[in-house]
């Protein structure tokens, strides 16, 4: 049972966006945790995936047909409104301008990876400071971790999937090691947890 | 590139201000840039040098010598040949047939960077039996990727991802008839490079400089805000001759319906457009 102090409640009270990164093993999971959104989510949420940019990914497509939310894939300075899922396209990076539009950015991959999790989670700690909840998942690199100690060092909330539970669970070990404080949760807790974002927005 | 730091190095408030002190002394205006691309190509300038902000504005106003490194690191300057593929195909086959039909082609690559591009549009144009009647200018801010783009001299490593791009475009033979190998340098053909130039031009600042038949400018838009999207856009316009071809990247397709009006959609995903009215 999924235990939350006052301290992470009123996180997630003060929140304003909820950011979701993964690679190798997250796939699934990240899927049904979308799948489980109610159509009116009180937060924008973002999810940034590492994926080839070879294979013509039909992701959000399937999602948005299987999801009470929309989804969708993020375009280069389109505004950011809850009651939507905006995944990063592969090839790019995805930043987050202070006036509230998405914009890409096709530099150099970091840690290998392009889209980021750490350029996108810094992005928007930039823009939303302490309101933002983020969590990291299944992954083979260690992507992921500086974006989370960011986020975390501005006072925003910080959700790591709990390594036992994760297909592989490179990318949330190294999170652990390098970002003290973070929730560290098993995966029918952060189901449970997005519940309780929607139930304590109401 | 590694990103560094966990906490804050330049605010938003101090990136405007520093953007303001390079127009008044420098004249270059980046007011139009997307402030979070250029919040972190900042942050990295000032994170590798270990710059305070301070550092970086005395170094900005003393040191002229230092305002060509910084824009040669704040503008991205990534690029490949034949990037997106499926884009220099639905060249091949839906633009270059109309090309064909005019007496002249002139091609602009707009923000071309190290080149890469406009020597992939140089082996399309001579796959197609083309060439000789092109010409090719490639333009950017930066004056050191533009001598790096002249010399046409690249990493041999790179080429195996460039020559997979090649074969994915479906042209005939393979990319290595374009240059010749020597110990880890691969030279773009002398062939290739006699109808090109390579000039400084700033999308910003500057206007018309001639007609064209086709111009490319992929993956520069998006370092731009909206409106300086649609001033640039307009530059275009004006810079394309009655039925010239204008070709965006893979993720900045038109959306301001006005311009729109005056281009029709040669193909929607690869963002290729056609200059009707």
């Amino acid at each position: 049972m999924l235990n939350l102090t006052s301290n992470i409640i009123s996180k997630i009270q003060n929140a304003e966006i909820l950011l979701i990164g993964c690679s190798a093993g997250g796939f699934n999971l990240v899927y049904e945790l979308v799948a489980s959104l109610p159509a009116k989510f009180p937060l924008p949420v973002i999810v940034i995936i590492h994926r080839s940019r070879k294979y013509k990914s039909s992701m959000e497509d399937l999602l948005d047909s299987k999801s009470r939310i929309q989804v969708k894939l993020s375009e280069d300075k389109e505004n950011v409104k809850k009651g939507c899922v905006y995944f990063a396209p592969p090839d790019y990076h995805l930043l987050l301008e202070p006036e509230g539009c998405f914009s890409l950015d096709s530099s150099e991959p970091v840690l290998f990876s392009r889209p980021s999790i750490d350029v996108t989670f810094k992005s928007v700690a930039d823009v939303y400071n302490d309101k933002v909840i983020a969590m990291l998942l299944s992954g083979a690199n260690e992507d992921g971790a500086d974006g989370l100690c960011y986020i975390h060092d501005k006072g925003g909330l910080v959700i790591v999937q709990d390594p036992d539970s994760a297909e592989v669970r490179r990318m949330p070990e190294a999170a652990l090691t390098r970002c003290k404080g973070g929730l560290v949760l098993n995966n029918p807790d952060i189901f449970t947890f997005l519940k309780s974002i929607a139930t304590n927005r109401k | 590139m590694q990103e560094f730091t966990n906490t804050e190095t330049i605010s938003f408030e101090q990136l405007d201000e520093l953007v303001l002190w390079i127009n008044k002394i420098h004249g270059f205006n980046f007011t139009g840039y997307s402030r979070a691309s250029l919040k972190r190509r900042v942050t990295r300038i000032m994170e590798l040098r270990g710059l305070s902000l301070f550092d970086l504005k005395s170094l900005l106003v003393n040191d002229f010598n230092f305002l060509e490194e910084f824009i040669i690191e704040i503008t991205v300057n990534v690029t490949e040949m034949f990037r997106d593929p499926t884009f220099y195909r639905a060249l091949r086959e839906k633009v270059l047939p109309y090309l064909a039909s005019f007496q002249r082609i002139k091609v602009w690559n707009a923000g071309c960077s190290t080149g890469e591009e406009l020597y992939s549009f140089a082996i399309l144009l001579s796959l197609e039996k083309l060439y000789n009647r092109a010409f090719l200018y490639g333009t950017d801010i930066n004056t050191y990727v533009l001598d790096i783009a002249k010399k046409g001299i690249y990493d041999l490593k790179q080429m195996k991802v460039y020559s997979e791009n090649y074969m994915a475009t479906g042209a005939t033979g393979t990319l290595a008839d374009f240059y010749t190998a020597e110990y880890d340098a691969a030279s773009i053909n002398h062939s290739l490079k006699k109808n090109t130039l390579f000039s400084v031009h700033n999308l910003v600042s500057d206007g018309v400089f001639n007609e064209f038949q086709l111009i490319s400018c992929r993956n520069v838009l998006i370092y731009f805000n909206v409106e300086l999207q649609k001033q640039v856009l307009n530059l275009f316009y004006e810079s394309l001759c009655p039925f010239g071809f204008l070709c965006l990247g893979a993720k900045e397709s038109m959306r301001d319906l006005d311009l729109l009006k005056k281009f029709k959609i040669v193909d929607k995903t690869e963002n290729i457009y056609q200059k009707i009215a």
